[in-house]
């Protein structure tokens, strides 16, 4: 009688303890934070859940992923600018942010951003944040330039480079010609601006790959970049110093949003929690991580630390202009012009 | 001929040639029909429900000059490339054909051979480590000559048909090789005994005898070269925007297949009216 009890008794525990440990799947860029391998471990001790990951290698392919594969994800990672397009085609949930402890540190211009809400919900919850800007090889520019116009200075003709991107391209462009970057005015300025910096392009960077091998090669001294990769850049000891030039800079937020047709959301929940916790995200950073979206989490880190002693700094995230949805139309019209200033080199 | 082909000779004919027309239907035919009707829609069918059927994507080619300044850059450099491939190629060939002998022969052909096993990609790099400023190249001139020398040729055109030419050249020395091994020993010491100087052996003898082989050499160049966007891009630096790397651009960076699809068939047409306007010149070779 007693040990049929017992026998009850661990059955319902191991069922409960089924119940609780899921296998989560999350859609994510290979090595973006997700996938790293003891954050995995400490999670699945704390709570159980296992995750597996599946990657995709452009915003399109990971809309597809989600339109041809329901029930496939439970953790998404969307660009912002991504979001209200996922949101209206009814690709993802609302997220139940009372159940995210570490959600309150997220400051109201990113948390309540038109581009992670839609009628009062939350479908995306903001994770990380960073800058395209340029970088500069420290061997050549003590100190750092604060200008943009260092990419057209005749000094540093043939070691210049951007980025082979139509968007990323014109925003710069509109940067330097004084314009705000989601609604550029004068696309003249902005393509006789760019005409005039093909000369100086040594050539066009493709991934942080390509970029760090052309700066130790020492072919660049001045290249458009984005600030996570400039600390990972850095971390590897190339000698580079990112720079916020006084005309601005791009900036772009990643959230992390549970698909409509997850079947583990409680999970899904427990581990964008878990990202976006100040202790993961002071371990990540040590790695080479992006700005967190969490302010606590940027506050824990050490008062040396890029994402602190530059993003952190009010003045230099005054001057950060942030990237809203592009449509195909303007799409189409820069990629036309950015093809066109590539075809007559 | 097809007349006096027994019904057994038939069956013998069938079962030789279907595994590689079926082969050619499966992994020819088929995806490039695929492209065919990609090439004419207005979304791919995965991404957009409201897809349709369109014209647009060939329209685009004519409304938007940058893809025809493109095309004309893309043929240039091809027939630079086809040009340098035959200057170096031809006289190397002669020589493997009608001088050298035995093993000396063999070993100059691995040589000839060796680019075609190594992959495509580590052949690009190798030309990059090669090129760039400070590189082998430059370090092995300065090493020489007494004053510095700057060549800088990486991501220049300069880079792009070394590059191409070294990728490409092993065709037309084969091709020229076969042809001009054919050609009789014979003919040559008759030429000769009649007192023809060297140079009218090979305007009068040689060239024309080999020509079918030289020109099949040329179009196994041309063609490839210029739909190329590998070395173009990494080679090319700002330069290296050519026809092939903005199909290339449609297919992985701005996911418009279709108009990727349509570029790349006018690429075909283009290629197909070219060959077709040579075609009187490659019949009188062949004769």
């Amino acid at each position: 009688m007693k040990s049929a009890f017992l026998l009850s008794l661990s059955a319902a525990a191991l069922a409960a303890s089924g119940a609780l440990a899921d296998e989560i799947r999350v859609l994510n860029w290979q090595g973006y934070g997700t996938d790293l391998d003891w954050s995995l471990k400490a999670f699945e001790e704390a709570t159980g859940n296992t995750v597996v990951h599946e990657y995709f290698n452009s915003e399109q392919e990971m809309l597809t992923k989600l339109r041809t594969n329901p029930g496939a994800y439970d953790v998404v990672l969307v660009n912002a600018i991504y979001n209200p397009q996922a949101t209206e085609e009814g690709l993802l949930a609302p997220v139940d942010t009372s159940a995210l402890e570490n959600y309150a540190g997220i400051p109201a211009e990113f948390a309540q951003s038109d581009l992670v809400t839609e009628g009062g919900e939350v479908y995306g919850v903001p994770w990380t944040w960073g800058v395209t800007s340029f970088a500069v090889n420290t061997q050549v520019f003590d100190p750092a330039p604060g200008t943009l116009e260092v990419l057209w200075d005749p000094a540093h003709a043939g070691r210049v480079s951007i980025r082979d991107d139509a968007v990323e391209a014109m925003q710069i462009g509109a940067l330097a010609t004084g314009q705000g970057i989601n609604d550029i005015q004068d696309l003249d300025a902005v393509q006789a601006k760019l005409e005039a910096l093909m000369p100086q392009v040594r050539t066009f960077w493709g991934s942080e790959n390509d970029w760090n091998q052309f700066m130790a090669a020492g072919e660049f001294d001045v290249a458009t970049y984005w600030s996570g990769s400039a600390a990972r850049s850095a971390a590897m000891g190339l000698p580079v110093e990112f720079v916020v030039p006084k005309e601005g800079a791009i900036g772009w937020l990643d959230s992390l949003a549970i698909p409509a047709t997850s079947e583990h959301k409680e999970a899904a929940a427990q581990f964008i929690d878990w990202m976006i916790d100040p202790e993961f995200y002071v371990k990540w950073d040590a790695e080479g991580a992006p700005a967190s979206a969490n302010a606590e989490a940027a506050a824990a880190l050490d008062e040396t630390a890029f994402n602190r002693r530059v993003l952190g700094d009010p003045e230099v995230a005054a001057r950060v202009q942030f990237q809203t949805p592009v449509d195909d139309g303007t799409r189409q019209k820069y990629l036309e012009i950015w093809q066109a200033l590539k075809a007559a080199q | 001929m097809a007349d006096l082909v027994t019904p057994a000779e038939r069956r013998r004919l069938y079962t030789l040639l279907s595994p590689a027309y079926l082969w050619l239907m499966v992994a020819v035919f088929l995806p490039l029909s695929a492209m065919l009707f990609f090439s004419f829609l207005t979304d791919m069918p995965q991404d957009a429900p409201d897809w349709g059927v369109t014209l647009g994507n060939y329209a685009e080619f004519l409304s938007n000059p940058t893809y025809g300044t493109l095309m004309a850059k893309s043929l240039k450099l091809a027939v630079t490339v086809t040009l340098f491939c035959i200057l170096i190629g031809y006289p190397c060939a002669l020589v493997l054909a009608k001088s050298i002998k035995g093993r000396a022969r063999e070993a100059l052909f691995l040589m000839v051979i060796l680019p075609f096993w190594s992959n495509s990609l580590v052949r690009i790099f190798s030309w990059a480590i090669v090129l760039r400023g400070n590189g082998v190249l430059e370090r092995a001139i300065n090493w020489v000559l007494p004053f510095d020398v700057r060549l800088n040729l990486m991501f220049t055109t300069d880079a792009v048909v070394i590059g191409l030419v070294h990728s490409y050249l092993p065709y037309v020395i084969l091709t020229s090789y076969l042809a001009l091994q054919a050609v009789d020993d014979d003919l040559i010491d008759a030429a000769r005994s009649m007192g023809a100087s060297k140079l009218t052996i090979l305007r009068r003898i040689l060239l024309p005898l080999s020509l079918p082989g030289l020109l099949a050499g040329a179009v196994l160049v041309f063609v490839p070269v210029v739909g190329s966007f590998m070395e173009p891009r990494i080679l090319g630096g700002r330069m290296g925007t050519y026809y092939g790397t903005v199909i290339e651009d449609q297919f992985v960076a701005v996911y418009n297949w279709p108009l990727g699809a349509a570029l790349s068939f006018i690429l075909l047409a283009v290629v197909i009216v070219i060959l077709a306007a040579a075609s009187p010149v490659l019949k009188r070779a062949q004769t």
